[in-house]
């Protein structure tokens, strides 16, 4: 910047002052265009965020309004983390996102090169596995609940494709998963989490892999798979041809080519990818609740239920917002890094 | 000819005119509407009443047209605006409630329980204004019993109008599966009694108790239900006021008796709904159920036969109680309409309404003076025991405690029911009292 002023030539300078009112005005229109979006925008989201917060310091705890701040500041969020179902929350967030990003983009990967070698009727394929994702999430929890219900859905299926037989003959018990209606925690961690961090041991959760969230898990990767499909799809069609030619003729392999060329090439795609189910699977509400509810002992409640029922049920609006706070701060956490990076490669 | 330009300015001219007009119409006529009566009598003869409420299912519903009728007969220009929201138990409708009245757009009435959310939520806030005076005029105080008038009173003055009266601590049994397995009921259950049959049931492998909590609420009214039984009305009530601890001895000994009753539980009780729970039972899939009797319409609705499919007793240890899950309706604080709000309470406080509700809705009368004759063999049942027993309220639907307890215990169960820890139940029902304000 210094070094364009001070470069500048007298000419130039005249012509700057002689568009300068119409630059000026120019600037005005932009600042009028953009000012209703801004108003808006800081109403209708940063007010209320504030709000939000100011909700979650003070003693609101009933319907009527309490808007006077709560002793010690910060007492709720205290409560909050206390809380047995908070934990078990904060569980059943991080196992969901693990297992759903995982089984998202891998299915979504695949389902990606296996279009992408232009196989017989991939049209139609990739049409088929976009659907689902112009399903409501309600809609999704609604089917898969009879899919991973106990008594009906997939059991029922073991039941009459045999297998259970089949298991009997060979000494084996039924196979008859509890799916979503199942408490078990596996993988418990509280005692390795206990020795590393100090406090841990009076976490009153079961540090673990709660299995009912796993069948969630798989109704939402099927709901977006074809989602990370498309997402894959057009990132490979960015990259040319030549690309492939060049690695055959180093001899590579197909399986290599993908292996060591076309997917680390995709590595921008699947950030993008990463960071979009991150913040759903941080936001979901919709799907958990008309698939599971809270589940047995809380295995799949999740934040924005907590939130939900909080805030609406037991009318604690302190301790709901506090909760939606702190789930701010996650997606937060995940969203604001990649923005950072993005702006910082546009300029 | 007309130029391009002077076209177009005609057209824009045309269309704002078209536009005032159509926006200025709707607002010209009500005031028209409001100017042509003159006089209070002639206002409460005409006008609106918006009855906000949560009963859209098939029997609610109808239930719900009754009382309009009734009320329509009387009052045949009054416009009624039937603002319901889906959602059992009012999980919908109540979010939308609080949100219409913490933005002060109050609706004229509105669907509510007696008790705790009555006096605590919308009373003590202010929402709604006293109908005492309507007690006093139509004689209710006569019919309508002193322990039920005694959860809507706050300060000497009455809150709420009450249509109807469910029973929550029923359990309910499949007559024939039980026949089948050599074990009839008598009039009455203990707890003793109960574990031996289901002992027996469990020998012969039969699922001795359906629960259908996939709505955790169900559960907790199992355990609602059995901490009645155990600890009987008397200490039960002094749970609501202070004077019994959630962690006292015989509490626990409930809790205990709770949790040994899940152990015959079925398999699949996270699964089901509570009406798929009772489906269940009419299906032979398991013997008991505990359940409000609104369950007896999903029995009726099923074509299933009283005392001869299914038979019911009081929940084991209950008898002689009656937990109250009461209807009723208030007067706004800032009604729209209130003389046709106020006529509203005094049509459906009447024996009329609640004769004509009643018996679609699956309850029985408020008033101690209706029909027996237009109720069925449960009803007059349940309408013996409304007479001579006492009177408890339930807190799984929102009468004994503020709604933050509700949801505690709600959280408290749903751990429960998977780690049957008594004392981390009860002393997560200690700190709940405590924070709700009405535990020591």
């Amino acid at each position: 910047m210094t070094t364009a002023s001070t470069d500048s030539t007298p000419a130039v300078r005249t012509a700057s002052v002689e568009t300068r009112r119409w630059r000026l005005s120019e600037t005005m229109q932009t600042v009028l265009l953009l000012l209703p979006s801004i108003v808006a925008l800081a109403i209708f989201v940063y007010v209320f965020i504030s709000f939000t917060f100011w909700v979650s310091l003070s003693n609101w705890r009933t319907l009527k309004v309490d808007l006077s701040l709560r002793e010690p500041l910060f007492a709720t969020y205290g409560e909050l983390f206390a809380m047995a179902r908070w934990q078990a929350d904060l569980r059943n967030t991080f196992v969901f996102t693990v297992f759903f990003i995982a089984f998202a983009v891998t299915l979504g990967l695949t389902l990606a090169v296996m279009l992408d070698r232009h196989l017989a009727g991939h049209h139609v394929f990739r049409n088929i596995f976009l659907f689902p994702y112009a399903l409501s999430f309600v809609v999704t929890g609604v089917v898969w609940r009879w899919i991973f219900n106990p008594e009906t859905g997939l059991n029922l299926l073991f039941e009459l494709l045999g297998m259970n037989h089949l298991l009997a003959q060979i000494g084996m018990g039924p196979l008859r998963p509890g799916w979503i209606t199942d408490p078990t925690v596996v993988a418990q961690v509280n005692g390795i989490l206990a020795a590393v961090l100090p406090g841990a041991e009076s976490w009153q959760v079961r540090w673990g892999i709660p299995l009912a969230m796993i069948p969630v898990a798989i109704a939402a990767t099927w709901q977006l798979s074809g989602f990370v499909m498309a997402l894959y799809l057009g990132g490979m069609a960015t990259i040319s041809d030549e690309v492939r030619e060049a690695a055959r003729i180093d001899g590579a392999g197909e399986f290599q080519i993908y292996h060591r060329v076309i997917i680390p090439m995709l590595r921008p795609v699947t950030i993008s990818v990463v960071v979009i189910l991150l913040h759903v699977s941080l936001k979901i509400f919709d799907l958990v609740y008309t698939m599971a509810g809270v589940g047995p002992g809380f295995a799949t409640d999740v934040p924005a239920i907590f939130v939900f029922e909080q805030m609406f049920k037991a009318t604690r609006y302190n301790l709901g917002s506090a909760a939606a706070i702190i789930m701010l701060v996650l997606v937060a956490l995940v969203i604001v890094p990649y923005l950072a990076s993005t702006l910082k490669e546009e300029s | 000819m007309f130029g391009k330009r002077t076209l177009s300015v005609g057209t824009l001219i045309l269309l704002l005119a078209l536009v005032m007009t159509a926006c200025m119409a709707p607002q010209a006529a009500p005031a028209g509407e409001q100017a042509a009566p003159s006089g209070e009598q002639a206002q409460a003869s005409g006008g609106k009443l918006e009855v906000f409420s949560w009963w859209t299912s098939g029997g609610e519903a109808a239930a719900l047209q009754a009382l309009f009728d009734v009320y329509s007969a009387q009052y045949p220009n009054v416009e009624i605006i039937n603002a319901t929201v889906a959602g059992g138990g009012g999980s919908a409708a109540r979010p939308v409630l609080q949100t219409r009245l913490a933005g002060g757009d109050v609706p004229d009435t509105w669907q509510v329980h007696p008790g705790y959310e009555l006096l605590g939520q919308y009373v003590e806030p202010g929402y709604v204004e006293p109908v005492t005076s309507l007690y006093q005029e139509e004689g209710w105080e006569a019919v309508v019993p002193e322990a039920l008038r005694a959860m809507m009173t706050k300060d000497g003055e009455l809150y709420q109008v009450t249509v109807g009266v469910h029973r929550g601590n029923g359990f309910w049994y499949n007559k024939k599966l039980l026949a089948e397995n050599g074990i009839e009921i008598g009039a009455t259950l203990s707890v003793d009694e109960f574990f031996t049959i289901a002992e027996q049931l469990k020998a012969a492998g039969v699922t001795p108790l359906c629960v259908g909590d996939s709505g955790i609420w169900a559960s907790a009214q199992l355990f609602e239900n059995t901490l009645l039984g155990v600890i009987g009305p008397e200490r039960y009530n002094g749970l609501w006021d202070g004077s019994v601890r959630f962690d006292e001895p015989d509490v626990k000994q409930a809790m205990e008796v709770y949790g040994r009753m899940l152990d015959y539980q079925n398999d699949d009780h996270a699964a089901l709904s509570w009406d798929q729970a009772v489906k269940k039972l009419m299906d032979g899939g398991c013997a008991f159920n505990s359940m409000g009797d609104w369950a007896y319409g999903e029995f009726v609705n099923a074509g299933k036969v009283d005392n001869e499919d299914f038979g019911w007793v009081s929940h084991p240890g209950t008898d002689g109680s009656f937990m109250i899950v009461a209807d009723g309706f208030v007067l706004g604080n800032g009604a729209p309409n209130r003389e046709n709000t106020i006529n509203w309470l005094r049509v459906i406080g009447g024996k009329e309404a609640q004769e004509a509700f009643n018996p679609l809705k699956g309850s029985i009368c408020a008033r101690t003076d209706c029909d027996r004759a237009k109720f069925g063999p449960y009803h007059n049942w349940s309408m013996d025991s409304f007479a001579k027993d006492a009177l408890v309220p339930t807190v799984v639907h929102g009468s004994a405690a503020p709604a933050d307890f509700q949801q505690a215990l709600n959280d408290a169960v749903t751990v429960f029911v998977v780690d049957k820890n008594v004392d981390a139940f009860a002393n997560a029902l200690v700190a709940a009292a405590q924070s709700s304000g009405f535990g020591r």
